[in-house]
């Protein structure tokens, strides 16, 4: 490549990295200070000068967030998926050395997680039994709010995920199978709730679940139910308002992979005496793939540090991060404390997201 | 189009611009606080574009205060609040020069501000009010009897009562520096008290009710208790009496009321003031000597049903707001009600986190 060529390509690398960069270094630099009464909250600032400020900085508010308990979790993830990768393809090796079936493959794998878990369980009594009461003595009791938080939205992602999928995939399907003259009109139906703003969507949804809302009238006049339900300010609400919402990116990938797939597959498959099922599953399924990853980390990516759908919809025990961020920033007013939340937040992120563009790689080079 | 044709555009663009923003107030306040109609009547007398804003708590206000540059000419924050951002210097102090309507004020409200505003250097009030439980008669009568403890906090924070009460819907406020000096009213500690060892014992209280409260919100509740979502709100006089009103217009059968309860209430001020950094202070003062005007603020409190700070106004406001006692308390409750104080940045950090865990039950 020349140098001009570089050239051009660094103008928008160096943009992309300045964007990212410089508002990560403001919130990392917040992160490392104190709350005040003043105006910006919290000290020390440049007016203080740079070398004042440098060395007023201190990792308090990780320590008071328990940063160290969400950084073992990560690390704990990171080992996890190490183990598995160096020992999975050894354990199978070791099972059969040449050739790889399915069966051995899944054989394999349940071993390995085994393995992963045993050692992983240790690891996690060890650290319990013995770390954490002498480090208790030097950092202040990490407050476990922080660490339920991500792991609760965690579990909400991975949920909503999977339910989005369990919707989306026969939608997706359903459009990919369709008469070629109605696909566009289709995919057009998919598209067309983003012409609304996202928030009237949920907004919506109030009217829809509350007590007196349209759901419970409707039930209550087919006679379906006898006493409203209430759905609405619950963790189910929670579910419906994400899965509502993120529909539309977990059907487009999946109808992107499932309307390139070459019909007489199937038909081939089905000559050579699969049923229909099997067919779909043994074909169908695998092709669809990357459609199906892409999909659900579009879903789970935005899910995890989602803050508006459990706000409206949720209820005062909805836990989920991007909540606390907004209420360490909005209601406690304490930028320094919200800084830390998300500085962590985002190295949770990074994991699902290189997982991603992995994804997104591998698929590039088959496409190739 | 050459190059100094181009600059003497954008010149003219900007002076264009900078006129444009000489004609404009920028206001900040409460959801659901003011008769609109007064809003246009403002900018027809004075020909200023008003930009009128609203939020919800006073954590946001103060958020946006403090973060600098918010852009609006008039806020108006709960006198604690005031108080505390005063000290951190947000404010710039009134010139009483441009506020010829400031005579109208009423002396027994301003002897009360003047603890967190001595003198009214920095503000003036605008309403004021008590923070007490709003019901929807019918529901909770069905629920809990003809003898429903209506008139105490027991309704709300006896968790025998909240556990039946769940089944119709209650809300509180999503404000930690109203409902935590309200448990604390309730067991009998001081509602004032800044020793984070009393302020903990509030916790005990709402984690025996915190798993029968659908919400923590500080405006749903209005259009919730209106609806028949809900049967049971802590909520802002005023509010309460929105969603009366709303369910009367509606005629959908909900009946609510507002009431102190009787074991005491928090007393609070809700207070004009003028950022530092505020573009337009000018225009910032004409708008509040509008509101100060006797007839504009009767109308204000005619319309939203919470007290004046306004004295000259009531002549205006309507007699049967005056002698209603949920919104004019009379002289028996007056002596039950309670002021706070700001905490300090500790105390603060404390009181919030706890807020926090009794939300969320973490």
């Amino acid at each position: 490549m020349t140098w001009r060529g570089r050239l051009l390509i660094a103008v928008p690398y160096v943009w992309l990295l300045v964007l990212f960069l410089v508002p990560f270094g403001i919130v990392l630099k917040i992160s490392l200070s104190d709350i005040a009464l003043a105006i910006p909250p919290y000290t020390p600032t440049m007016k203080d000068g740079l070398w004042a400020m440098l060395s007023g900085l201190d990792f308090e508010n990780y320590a008071f967030i328990g940063a160290g308990a969400v950084v073992a979790g990560f690390a704990g993830l990171i080992l996890c998926i190490a183990m598995y990768r160096i020992v999975f393809p050894r354990i199978r090796r070791a099972m059969l050395p040449d050739t790889a079936t399915t069966v051995f493959d899944t054989a394999a794998a349940a071993l390995t997680a085994l393995a992963v878990a045993i050692v992983n369980v240790a690891v996690v009594v060890a650290v319990l039994a013995f770390v954490l009461p002498a480090l208790s003595d030097f950092v202040d009791v990490p407050d476990f709010l922080y660490f339920a938080a991500y792991l609760s939205s965690l579990k909400i992602a991975a949920i909503s995920t999977f339910l989005t999928l369990l919707i989306g995939y026969p939608v997706a399907y359903g459009m990919a199978r369709a008469a070629q003259h109605w696909r566009p009109t289709l995919l057009m139906l998919v598209i067309l709730p983003f012409w609304t703003s996202f928030l009237i969507r949920v907004y919506a949804w109030i009217g829809i679940l509350s007590t007196e809302g349209y759901l419970n009238q409707l039930l209550l006049s087919l006679g379906v139910i006898s006493a409203p339900l209430s759905i609405l300010n619950t963790p189910v609400a929670v579910y419906i308002g994400i899965v509502y919402t993120y529909l539309p990116f977990m059907v487009l990938p999946i109808y992107a992979a499932l309307e390139k797939m070459d019909d007489s597959l199937v038909e081939a498959a089905e000559d050579l005496g699969c049923t229909a099922l099997s067919a779909f599953w043994l074909v169908t399924a695998p092709l669809s793939k990357p459609g199906v990853i892409a999909g659900c980390f579009l879903v789970f990516i935005p899910t995890l540090g989602e803050f508006v759908i459990p706000s409206l919809l949720g209820g005062s025990d909805t836990l989920m991060i991007g909540k606390v961020l907004w209420e360490e920033f909005f209601n406690n007013r304490d930028w320094p404390v919200a800084s830390a939340v998300a500085v962590i937040l985002l190295m949770i992120l990074i994991i699902p997201i290189v997982l991603f563009q992995r994804n997104e790689q591998k698929q590039r080079e088959l496409d190739g | 189009m050459n190059v100094t044709k181009l600059l003497s555009g954008i010149a003219t663009l900007a002076l264009m611009a900078g006129s444009a923003a000489a004609e404009e107030v920028r206001v900040y306040n409460w959801s659901d606080y003011i008769d609109e109609e007064l809003l246009t009547q403002f900018e027809e007398e004075t020909g200023i574009d008003l930009i009128y804003d609203v939020f919800d708590s006073n954590e946001i206000l103060e958020t946006k205060l403090l973060s600098g540059g918010s852009g609006y000419d008039v806020v108006v924050p709960s006198a604690t609040f005031l108080q505390r951002q005063i000290s951190a210097g947000a404010f710039q102090p009134l010139d009483l020069a441009q506020l010829p309507n400031h005579d109208n004020l009423w002396d027994v409200v301003q002897g009360r501000t003047d603890q967190y505003d001595p003198g009214g250097a920095y503000s003036v009030n605008y309403m004021w009010g008590t923070t007490g439980i709003g019901f929807n008669i019918g529901k909770v009568t069905e629920i809990l009897g003809e003898d429903a403890p209506f008139d105490s906090w027991d309704l709300v924070f006896d968790p025998a009562n909240m556990e039946k009460l769940a089944e119709c819907g209650v809300h509180f406020l999503d404000a930690p520096t109203e409902m935590i000096p309200a448990a604390l009213n309730y067991i009998g500690e001081d509602p004032d008290s800044h020793d984070p060892e009393v302020i903990a014992k509030a916790e005990a209280v709402f984690d025996a009710v915190r798993p029968y409260v659908q919400k923590f919100n500080s405006s749903e509740y209005i259009n919730a208790l209106a609806n028949g979502d809900i049967c049971v709100a802590v909520g802002w006089s005023g509010d309460v009496f929105l969603a009366q009103f709303r369910a009367a217009e509606a005629e959908n059968g909900h009946e609510i009321d507002y009431a102190i309860p009787s074991e005491g209430a928090q007393m609070w001020f809700d207070q004009m003031a003028i950022p530092a950094d505020a573009p337009n202070p000018e225009a910032a003062h004409t708008f509040i000597n509008f509101i100060l005007d006797a007839e504009n603020a009767a109308a204000a409190t005619n319309y939203v049903w919470y007290a004046s700070g306004n004295g000259a106004a009531q002549a205006f406001i309507d007699p049967e707001i005056l002698d209603y006692p949920a919104v004019y308390p009379d002289e028996a409750t007056l002596e039950n009600l309670f002021t706070t104080t700001p905490y300090d940045a500790r105390v603060q950090r404390d009181v919030t986190r706890l807020w926090t865990r009794i939300k969320s039950g973490q």
